[in-house]
Protein backbone atom coordinates (compact mmCIF):
# COMPACT_ATOMS: atom_id res chain seq x y z
CA UNK A 1 0.00 0.00 0.00
CA UNK A 2 3.03 2.57 0.58
CA UNK A 3 4.84 1.25 -1.90
CA UNK A 4 4.97 4.61 -3.51
CA UNK A 5 6.90 5.67 -0.89
CA UNK A 6 9.97 3.39 -2.04
CA UNK A 7 9.84 3.78 -5.82
CA UNK A 8 12.88 5.42 -7.23
CA UNK A 9 11.06 8.13 -9.21
CA UNK A 10 7.63 9.36 -9.59
CA UNK A 11 6.53 11.07 -13.04
CA UNK A 12 7.34 14.52 -12.99
CA UNK A 13 3.77 15.40 -13.41
CA UNK A 14 2.14 13.42 -9.97
CA UNK A 15 5.37 15.31 -8.08
CA UNK A 16 4.96 18.91 -10.10
CA UNK A 17 0.78 18.67 -9.10
CA UNK A 18 1.96 18.01 -5.59
CA UNK A 19 4.35 21.03 -5.22
CA UNK A 20 1.53 22.46 -6.53
CA UNK A 21 -0.69 22.25 -4.05
CA UNK A 22 1.95 22.36 -1.43
CA UNK A 23 2.65 26.28 -2.68
CA UNK A 24 -1.49 26.60 -2.41
CA UNK A 25 -1.12 25.37 0.85
CA UNK A 26 1.92 27.63 2.19
CA UNK A 27 -0.02 30.29 1.12
CA UNK A 28 -2.92 29.40 2.97
CA UNK A 29 -1.60 28.58 6.50
CA UNK A 30 1.73 30.82 5.94
CA UNK A 31 0.35 33.76 3.86
CA UNK A 32 4.27 33.46 1.87
CA UNK A 33 4.71 32.15 -1.51
CA UNK A 34 6.85 28.99 -1.09
CA UNK A 35 10.54 30.22 -2.03
CA UNK A 36 13.98 28.93 -0.73
CA UNK A 37 16.34 32.00 -1.05
CA UNK A 38 15.02 34.57 1.47
CA UNK A 39 16.18 31.21 4.02
CA UNK A 40 19.70 31.98 3.07
CA UNK A 41 19.43 35.54 4.26
CA UNK A 42 18.58 34.67 7.18
CA UNK A 43 21.05 32.41 7.60
CA UNK A 44 24.00 34.83 6.07
CA UNK A 45 21.93 37.63 8.74
CA UNK A 46 22.59 35.04 12.17
CA UNK A 47 25.82 34.30 10.95
CA UNK A 48 26.76 37.67 10.83
CA UNK A 49 25.38 38.67 13.88
CA UNK A 50 27.36 36.14 15.82
CA UNK A 51 30.45 38.30 14.44
CA UNK A 52 28.68 41.33 14.99
CA UNK A 53 25.11 41.76 16.22
CA UNK A 54 25.45 45.42 15.86
CA UNK A 55 26.78 45.64 12.38
CA UNK A 56 24.12 43.27 11.34
CA UNK A 57 21.66 45.09 12.55
CA UNK A 58 22.21 48.52 10.98
CA UNK A 59 22.37 46.32 7.65
CA UNK A 60 18.78 47.78 5.83
CA UNK A 61 18.96 44.35 3.80
CA UNK A 62 18.46 42.64 6.89
CA UNK A 63 16.37 45.15 8.39
CA UNK A 64 14.13 44.23 5.44
CA UNK A 65 14.61 40.69 5.85
CA UNK A 66 14.95 40.06 9.62
CA UNK A 67 17.33 37.36 10.23
CA UNK A 68 15.67 34.65 12.37
CA UNK A 69 14.54 31.36 12.64
CA UNK A 70 10.89 31.18 11.07
CA UNK A 71 8.91 29.64 8.82
CA UNK A 72 10.95 31.07 5.38
CA UNK A 73 14.36 29.94 7.51
CA UNK A 74 13.00 26.24 8.46
CA UNK A 75 12.34 25.74 4.41
CA UNK A 76 15.45 24.83 4.12
CA UNK A 77 16.32 22.17 6.89
CA UNK A 78 12.88 21.02 6.17
CA UNK A 79 13.75 20.40 2.20
CA UNK A 80 17.13 18.39 3.05
CA UNK A 81 15.28 16.14 5.73
CA UNK A 82 12.97 15.27 3.09
CA UNK A 83 15.05 14.75 0.41
CA UNK A 84 17.07 12.90 2.62
CA UNK A 85 14.01 10.49 3.51
CA UNK A 86 12.93 10.16 -0.03
CA UNK A 87 16.17 9.02 -1.37
CA UNK A 88 16.71 7.14 2.05
CA UNK A 89 13.65 5.33 1.44
CA UNK A 90 14.30 5.02 -2.68
CA UNK A 91 17.24 3.25 -1.77
CA UNK A 92 19.41 6.05 -4.06
CA UNK A 93 21.13 7.87 -0.88
CA UNK A 94 24.94 8.19 -1.89
CA UNK A 95 27.57 10.58 -1.15
CA UNK A 96 29.51 11.99 -4.37
CA UNK A 97 31.92 15.02 -4.56
CA UNK A 98 31.55 14.88 -8.31
CA UNK A 99 28.09 14.05 -9.96
CA UNK A 100 28.56 11.54 -13.42
CA UNK A 101 27.30 14.21 -16.20
CA UNK A 102 30.31 16.29 -14.48
CA UNK A 103 32.84 13.56 -14.28
CA UNK A 104 32.65 12.18 -17.90
CA UNK A 105 33.02 15.90 -19.63
CA UNK A 106 35.25 17.32 -16.89
CA UNK A 107 36.83 14.25 -14.74
CA UNK A 108 36.65 13.54 -11.36
CA UNK A 109 38.48 15.81 -9.62
CA UNK A 110 36.79 17.08 -6.82
CA UNK A 111 38.87 20.43 -6.01
CA UNK A 112 37.51 21.75 -9.57
CA UNK A 113 34.17 20.28 -9.09
CA UNK A 114 33.75 22.44 -5.88
CA UNK A 115 35.62 25.41 -7.21
CA UNK A 116 32.95 25.82 -10.00
CA UNK A 117 30.36 24.88 -7.49
CA UNK A 118 31.17 27.52 -5.12
CA UNK A 119 31.27 30.07 -8.21
CA UNK A 120 27.94 29.12 -9.38
CA UNK A 121 26.19 29.38 -5.57
CA UNK A 122 28.08 32.75 -5.22
CA UNK A 123 26.20 33.96 -8.44
CA UNK A 124 23.09 32.09 -7.56
CA UNK A 125 22.72 33.33 -4.05
CA UNK A 126 23.29 36.88 -5.42
CA UNK A 127 21.02 36.73 -8.31
CA UNK A 128 18.33 35.33 -6.46
CA UNK A 129 18.31 38.13 -4.22
CA UNK A 130 18.79 40.70 -7.03
CA UNK A 131 15.92 39.29 -8.63
CA UNK A 132 13.93 38.75 -5.71
CA UNK A 133 13.31 35.42 -5.67
CA UNK A 134 14.01 31.89 -7.02
CA UNK A 135 12.95 28.76 -9.14
CA UNK A 136 10.39 27.93 -6.64
CA UNK A 137 9.64 31.80 -5.30
CA UNK A 138 9.48 33.07 -9.05
CA UNK A 139 8.77 30.19 -10.90
CA UNK A 140 6.25 28.58 -9.19
CA UNK A 141 4.70 30.61 -6.50
CA UNK A 142 4.78 33.99 -8.55
CA UNK A 143 3.47 32.16 -11.74
CA UNK A 144 0.36 30.91 -10.04
CA UNK A 145 -0.32 34.07 -9.14
CA UNK A 146 0.16 34.90 -12.40
CA UNK A 147 2.71 38.33 -11.88
CA UNK A 148 4.20 39.48 -14.56
CA UNK A 149 7.59 40.13 -12.76
CA UNK A 150 7.36 36.24 -11.95
CA UNK A 151 7.13 34.70 -15.04
CA UNK A 152 9.70 37.43 -16.83
CA UNK A 153 12.33 36.34 -14.01
CA UNK A 154 11.66 32.55 -14.38
CA UNK A 155 12.18 33.18 -18.27
CA UNK A 156 15.47 35.12 -17.64
CA UNK A 157 16.76 31.90 -15.20
CA UNK A 158 16.36 29.65 -18.17
CA UNK A 159 17.92 31.91 -20.88
CA UNK A 160 20.66 32.80 -18.76
CA UNK A 161 21.58 28.83 -17.49
CA UNK A 162 20.80 27.90 -20.89
CA UNK A 163 23.45 30.14 -21.92
CA UNK A 164 25.75 29.03 -19.69
CA UNK A 165 25.44 25.50 -19.90
CA UNK A 166 25.61 25.42 -23.51
CA UNK A 167 28.88 27.44 -22.96
CA UNK A 168 30.13 25.16 -20.78
CA UNK A 169 28.90 21.80 -21.52
CA UNK A 170 28.85 22.05 -25.63
CA UNK A 171 31.73 24.95 -26.34
CA UNK A 172 34.23 24.27 -23.61
CA UNK A 173 33.40 20.43 -23.16
CA UNK A 174 33.43 20.56 -27.10
CA UNK A 175 36.86 21.47 -26.33
CA UNK A 176 38.19 18.91 -24.05
CA UNK A 177 36.38 15.83 -25.26
CA UNK B 1 -11.36 32.83 9.82
CA UNK B 2 -10.21 33.58 13.42
CA UNK B 3 -8.33 30.01 13.75
CA UNK B 4 -6.62 31.20 10.16
CA UNK B 5 -5.34 34.33 11.37
CA UNK B 6 -4.45 32.18 14.70
CA UNK B 7 -2.17 30.00 12.46
CA UNK B 8 -0.38 32.39 10.69
CA UNK B 9 0.37 34.52 14.02
CA UNK B 10 1.58 32.14 15.91
CA UNK B 11 5.54 32.18 15.27
CA UNK B 12 5.76 28.68 17.16
CA UNK B 13 2.93 27.11 14.62
CA UNK B 14 4.93 28.86 11.84
CA UNK B 15 8.20 27.39 12.48
CA UNK B 16 7.12 24.04 12.55
CA UNK B 17 4.69 24.55 9.64
CA UNK B 18 7.99 26.02 8.04
CA UNK B 19 9.87 22.50 8.61
CA UNK B 20 6.87 20.29 7.71
CA UNK B 21 6.31 22.33 4.62
CA UNK B 22 10.33 21.88 3.82
CA UNK B 23 10.10 18.32 4.38
CA UNK B 24 7.42 17.70 2.20
CA UNK B 25 9.04 20.06 -0.97
CA UNK B 26 12.06 18.15 -0.44
CA UNK B 27 10.65 15.06 -0.79
CA UNK B 28 8.41 15.96 -3.55
CA UNK B 29 11.55 17.39 -5.19
CA UNK B 30 13.87 13.76 -4.96
CA UNK B 31 11.29 12.03 -6.12
CA UNK B 32 10.31 14.20 -9.16
CA UNK B 33 14.05 13.98 -9.61
CA UNK B 34 14.84 17.72 -9.61
CA UNK B 35 17.77 17.06 -6.92
CA UNK B 36 19.78 15.46 -9.37
CA UNK B 37 22.72 17.38 -11.08
CA UNK B 38 22.12 15.35 -14.02
CA UNK B 39 18.62 16.35 -14.86
CA UNK B 40 19.19 20.40 -14.14
CA UNK B 41 21.64 20.38 -16.02
CA UNK B 42 20.38 18.11 -18.73
CA UNK B 43 17.13 20.82 -18.86
CA UNK B 44 19.59 23.29 -19.48
CA UNK B 45 20.95 21.75 -22.16
CA UNK B 46 17.22 21.06 -23.51
CA UNK B 47 18.33 16.84 -23.70
CA UNK B 48 16.03 16.52 -20.26
CA UNK B 49 12.75 18.29 -19.56
CA UNK B 50 12.05 17.05 -16.38
CA UNK B 51 12.42 19.98 -14.19
CA UNK B 52 10.19 21.91 -16.87
CA UNK B 53 7.58 19.55 -16.72
CA UNK B 54 7.72 19.48 -12.66
CA UNK B 55 7.30 23.23 -12.58
CA UNK B 56 4.79 23.75 -15.65
CA UNK B 57 2.66 20.51 -13.66
CA UNK B 58 3.25 22.65 -10.37
CA UNK B 59 1.76 25.83 -12.04
CA UNK B 60 -0.87 24.09 -14.17
CA UNK B 61 -2.38 22.94 -10.39
CA UNK B 62 -1.91 25.81 -8.63
CA UNK B 63 -2.81 28.07 -10.85
CA UNK B 64 -6.35 26.68 -10.82
CA UNK B 65 -6.54 26.23 -7.12
CA UNK B 66 -5.22 29.79 -5.94
CA UNK B 67 -7.61 32.28 -7.23
CA UNK B 68 -10.68 30.15 -5.95
CA UNK B 69 -8.31 30.18 -2.50
CA UNK B 70 -7.97 34.02 -3.13
CA UNK B 71 -12.07 34.52 -3.78
CA UNK B 72 -13.30 32.93 -1.07
CA UNK B 73 -10.10 34.67 1.37
CA UNK B 74 -7.89 32.05 2.35
CA UNK B 75 -5.28 33.07 0.29
CA UNK B 76 -3.69 37.06 -0.71
CA UNK B 77 -1.82 37.82 -3.78
CA UNK B 78 1.86 38.55 -3.39
CA UNK B 79 2.52 39.61 -6.65
CA UNK B 80 4.70 42.95 -6.48
CA UNK B 81 5.70 45.69 -9.42
CA UNK B 82 8.85 44.36 -10.98
CA UNK B 83 11.68 45.95 -12.90
CA UNK B 84 14.00 45.60 -15.82
CA UNK B 85 16.90 46.32 -13.75
CA UNK B 86 15.68 43.71 -10.63
CA UNK B 87 14.20 41.12 -13.17
CA UNK B 88 16.04 40.71 -15.63
CA UNK B 89 19.40 41.46 -14.90
CA UNK B 90 19.03 39.36 -11.68
CA UNK B 91 17.26 36.52 -13.22
CA UNK B 92 20.04 36.16 -15.83
CA UNK B 93 22.81 36.79 -13.43
CA UNK B 94 20.90 33.53 -11.59
CA UNK B 95 20.92 31.54 -14.33
CA UNK B 96 24.77 31.79 -15.11
CA UNK B 97 24.92 30.46 -11.27
CA UNK B 98 22.17 27.92 -12.05
CA UNK B 99 24.42 26.92 -14.68
CA UNK B 100 27.73 26.46 -12.99
CA UNK B 101 26.33 25.18 -9.93
CA UNK B 102 23.74 22.63 -11.45
CA UNK B 103 20.86 23.36 -8.72
CA UNK B 104 18.63 25.89 -7.67
CA UNK B 105 18.05 27.36 -4.20
CA UNK B 106 15.78 24.58 -3.27
CA UNK B 107 16.81 21.92 -5.02
CA UNK B 108 21.01 22.78 -3.83
CA UNK B 109 19.45 22.08 -0.23
CA UNK B 110 17.49 18.42 -1.58
CA UNK B 111 20.76 17.23 -3.09
CA UNK B 112 22.32 18.00 -0.18
CA UNK B 113 19.99 15.66 1.29
CA UNK B 114 20.63 12.92 -0.97
CA UNK B 115 24.58 13.05 -0.58
CA UNK B 116 25.50 15.57 -2.67
CA UNK B 117 28.58 17.43 -1.08
CA UNK B 118 29.62 19.79 -3.83
CA UNK B 119 26.17 21.08 -3.29
CA UNK B 120 26.66 21.17 0.51
CA UNK B 121 30.81 22.34 0.09
CA UNK B 122 30.30 24.69 -3.00
CA UNK B 123 26.52 25.15 -3.41
CA UNK B 124 25.02 26.20 0.12
CA UNK B 125 29.01 27.88 1.23
CA UNK B 126 28.36 29.91 -2.24
CA UNK B 127 24.58 30.62 -1.62
CA UNK B 128 25.35 32.61 1.77
CA UNK B 129 28.72 34.55 0.33
CA UNK B 130 26.53 35.67 -2.41
CA UNK B 131 23.85 36.89 -0.20
CA UNK B 132 26.15 38.16 1.43
CA UNK B 133 27.53 40.79 -1.03
CA UNK B 134 23.92 41.37 -2.33
CA UNK B 135 22.89 42.45 1.50
CA UNK B 136 26.08 44.46 1.63
CA UNK B 137 25.59 46.30 -2.03
CA UNK B 138 21.37 46.01 -1.03
CA UNK B 139 21.35 50.08 -0.37
CA UNK B 140 23.63 51.38 -3.38
CA UNK B 141 21.75 49.12 -5.90
CA UNK B 142 17.94 49.67 -4.28
CA UNK B 143 16.79 53.25 -6.15
CA UNK B 144 19.29 52.93 -8.73
CA UNK B 145 19.69 49.43 -11.35
CA UNK B 146 16.61 47.36 -8.98
CA UNK B 147 14.32 50.17 -9.46
CA UNK B 148 15.00 50.86 -13.33
CA UNK B 149 12.53 49.81 -16.36
CA UNK B 150 9.36 49.69 -14.49
CA UNK B 151 7.01 46.99 -15.94
CA UNK B 152 3.59 48.32 -17.37
CA UNK B 153 1.97 45.69 -15.05
CA UNK B 154 1.47 43.72 -11.87
CA UNK B 155 -0.24 40.90 -13.27
CA UNK B 156 -0.32 39.17 -16.51
CA UNK B 157 -4.49 39.98 -17.36
CA UNK B 158 -3.26 43.42 -16.24
CA UNK B 159 -0.94 43.73 -18.80
CA UNK B 160 -3.40 41.89 -21.02
CA UNK B 161 -6.84 43.76 -20.08
CA UNK B 162 -8.25 40.41 -20.40
CA UNK B 163 -10.36 38.96 -17.64
CA UNK B 164 -8.69 36.77 -15.22
CA UNK B 165 -9.97 33.25 -16.22
CA UNK B 166 -9.66 34.13 -19.74
CA UNK B 167 -5.78 34.38 -19.33
CA UNK B 168 -5.91 30.83 -16.72
CA UNK B 169 -7.36 28.90 -19.88
CA UNK B 170 -5.10 30.44 -22.29
CA UNK B 171 -1.95 29.48 -20.58
CA UNK B 172 -3.49 26.29 -19.47
CA UNK B 173 -4.20 25.47 -22.79
CA UNK B 174 -0.65 26.58 -24.03
CA UNK B 175 1.17 24.53 -20.94
CA UNK B 176 -0.69 21.32 -21.75
CA UNK B 177 0.13 21.60 -25.45
CA UNK B 178 4.19 22.17 -25.07
CA UNK B 179 3.76 18.67 -22.24
CA UNK B 180 2.06 16.86 -25.11
CA UNK B 181 4.52 18.04 -27.88
CA UNK B 182 7.24 16.93 -25.18
CA UNK B 183 5.48 13.63 -24.96
CA UNK B 184 5.73 13.28 -28.81
CA UNK B 185 9.23 13.93 -29.27
CA UNK B 186 9.99 11.77 -26.16
CA UNK B 187 11.94 14.35 -24.29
Amino acid sequence: MFGFLTQAVWSPYIAGAGIGILSCLALVLADRPLGCSTAFVKARGLIGKVFSAEKTEKMEYYQEIVPQMDWAFMIIPGIIIGAFLSSVLSGTFHVIWVPALWESVFGGNAVLRIIVALVGGILLGFGARWAGGCTSGHGISGSIQLSLASMITAACFFAGGIAVAVLLYRVIGGILI
Amino acid sequence: MTSLAAIRGSSRTQVVLGLFTGICFGFLLQKGGATDYGVIEGQLLLTNFTVLKLMLSAVMVGMIVFPILKKFGYANSHAAHGTLGANVIGGLIFGAGFALLGYCPGTVAGAVGTGALDALIGGMTGMLIGTGFFAGLYPALKSRVLAYGKFPAVTVPEFLHLNLWVVIIILEAFMTGFLILLGQYRL
